[in-house]
């Protein structure tokens, strides 16, 4: 294996962790300390005997101390530093060397910045029109500059202040995730904005939601919505919701959620009830806490009731891992279990699915499947828990065995 | 020792900017928001002033009037740092008397050049 020029680099930095002098581990294996300092300091090629016995004395295999630093790696960070005209392309190997985790870091970031980079190029017309964009973009644009600016100073600056040094890594790693989560939020914008284009007004459905979500999800006065679709909607939804407050009776179910929990199957059985509309008695009582979506037999969402911190699609398929899917596989099995959402700061929620057989046309008709998922909060954060997402295109987790379409997020 | 005062308010690009800055020899006063920053060029009486174009409450555009607005800071040298793409606000910035434009991500050496240039260094 050929000796990297950062042999000596590495020998000192072993030497110095362990606290050792440079005489008293030159006089261990043999020569002067001067000529240790020349080999410390990559001033003199080291000899394959002389290096075995250096780290032996130093209680480290000797290839530890000449493996070099991957081409790609090198690739991409003079990549990275190609763009910032002044940085020492020709230190890469000694900066990937010494600080391997941060050279990943910056690589990635790298990336991630010239992803968003093309995207933010081209909205430029965009965002002198969208007051909402022109501010998304600006909170994403402000942690790409910390991001760019921090790092090239940690990258340039040899004799920088452990202190600084510190100080402008923590800056680094705090405008890392606000970068994720800001371009997660513009994504989503986008998404949304761009569908809106496409469809133009918002659909019935989400129509109905938006007035639910005013109203803080009680039926209320029809008339407020614009158009009749909605309007149409708006007054099965009310009907089903009488029914439901009929099935379940305010006083007595309030009395029976404090006692059982959220568990709709319970709280059926209790007041001999349909399971699904427990679903919604829960999701939809005041103060709960308490997010639901609801899907027909081919998956599309037909309901949503977003609770903070779980992404709900607002157009395409949804995550596919989603245990709602789970349960329109198996009908009448109730299904519980915790899942995690993607993203750089990952949230737990126990999620319920159910999933009830309808045939309203009876023996000759079609069997009609709906299947309804209850989004709890989720405190602890032991043990297992499902990863999943909100839907591809926005998830970052780059290799989800389900993932459908390649993520806008990832780099 | 020449004064600049950056007129920021993301504290990391703040605290970056600072740094290099000062490394240049450059003395550097940070003001988040726009009333103090007003106050700040009385009081410090700069030889620059870096203003980013979207602040709380006054935005860099409404500084900058402000600024300019005073005949004692008609030869100020103002460097605003935009966003790529706000064409409107330059143009804006450029009516209202701006010295010099920056885009936001920056590079580190593009801005010390730059600030050498407007001080004359």
């Amino acid at each position: 294996m050929p000796i990297s020029a950062l042999t000596g680099t590495r020998l000192r930095e072993r030497r110095v962790a362990l606290g050792q002098r440079q005489a008293d581990l030159a006089e261990t294996v043999g020569i002067s300390a001067s000529y240790l300092n020349l080999i410390e300091h990559n001033r003199r090629r080291i000899a394959e005997p002389l290096l075995a016995r250096l780290a032996e004395a130093l209680g480290q295999p000797p290839q530890s101390f000449h493996e070099g630093v991957g081409g790609t790696v090198l690739d991409d960070l003079r990549a990275a530093a190609a763009r910032l005209p002044g940085a020492e392309i020709d230190r890469s190997e000694d900066f990937a060397a010494r600080f391997p985790g941060w050279a990943a870091t910056v690589i990635g970031l790298h990336q991630r910045v010239a992803g968003l980079e093309r995207a933010l190029e081209a909205m430029n017309d965009r965002m002198s029109h969208d007051p909402h964009l022109s501010a998304s973009l600006h909170e994403v644009l402000s942690a790409v500059a910390s991001v760019r600016s921090t790092a090239v100073i940690l990258a340039d600056t040899e004799d920088i202040e452990p202190e600084w040094q510190a100080r402008f890594l923590g800056n680094l790693q705090d405008d890392s995730k606000r970068l994720a989560l800001g371009a997660e939020a513009l994504v989503r914008y986008l998404d949304t904005a761009g569908q809106e284009q496409e469809q133009g007004l918002a659909s019935p459905q989400e129509e109905l939601e938006a007035w639910l979500a005013a109203n803080d999800w009680k039926a209320g006065e029809v008339r407020g919505l614009a158009s009749g679709a909605a309007r149409q909607m708006a007054a099965a939804w009310q009907a089903q919701a009488a029914r439901d407050l009929a099935a379940y009776p305010a006083a007595g179910f309030a009395q029976a959620l404090a006692e059982l929990g959220p568990d709709p199957a319970e709280l059926a059985t209790r007041f001999g009830g349909d399971v699904l509309a427990a679903f919604r008695r829960i999701a939809l009582q005041p103060g709960m806490q308490a997010g639901l979506v609801v899907c027909d037999a081919s998956g599309t969402l037909t309901f949503r009731k977003p609770i903070s911190g779980f992404a709900l699609p607002r157009f395409g398929a949804a995550c596919p891992l989603w245990p709602l899917f789970a349960a329109l596989a198996r009908p009448m099995t109730p299904i519980e279990t915790v899942i995690e959402t993607a993203g750089p700061q990952p949230l737990r929620f126990r999620v319920r699915a159910f999933c009830q057989p309808r045939f309203p046309q009876g023996f000759r008709g079609p069997e009609l499947r709906e299947a309804a998922m209850l989004i709890l909060p989720e405190l602890g954060r032991g043990g297992e828990a499902l990863a999943i997402g909100s839907t591809c295109r926005i998830c970052q987790r780059a290799a989800c065995p389900a993932r459908r379409e390649p993520s806008i997020l990832s780099a | 020792m020449r004064q600049v005062l950056l007129i920021e308010d993301e504290a990391n690009i703040a605290e970056a900017l600072r740094f290099i800055l000062s490394r240049d020899g450059w003395a550097v006063s940070v003001v988040s928001d726009g009333a103090r920053a007003l106050a700040d060029v009385v009081r410090i009486r700069p030889d620059l002033v870096i203003l980013d174009s979207m602040l709380p409450g006054m935005s860099g555009l409404e500084i900058l009037l402000a600024l300019r607005a005073d005949p004692a800071n008609a030869a100020l040298p103002i460097l605003m740092l935009t966003a790529k793409g706000q064409l409107r606000d330059r143009e804006a910035a450029e009516r209202a008397g701006v010295t010099a434009f920056m885009s936001k991500p920056f590079d580190n050496s593009e801005i010390r050049a730059k600030v050498r240039e407007l001080l004359g260094a």
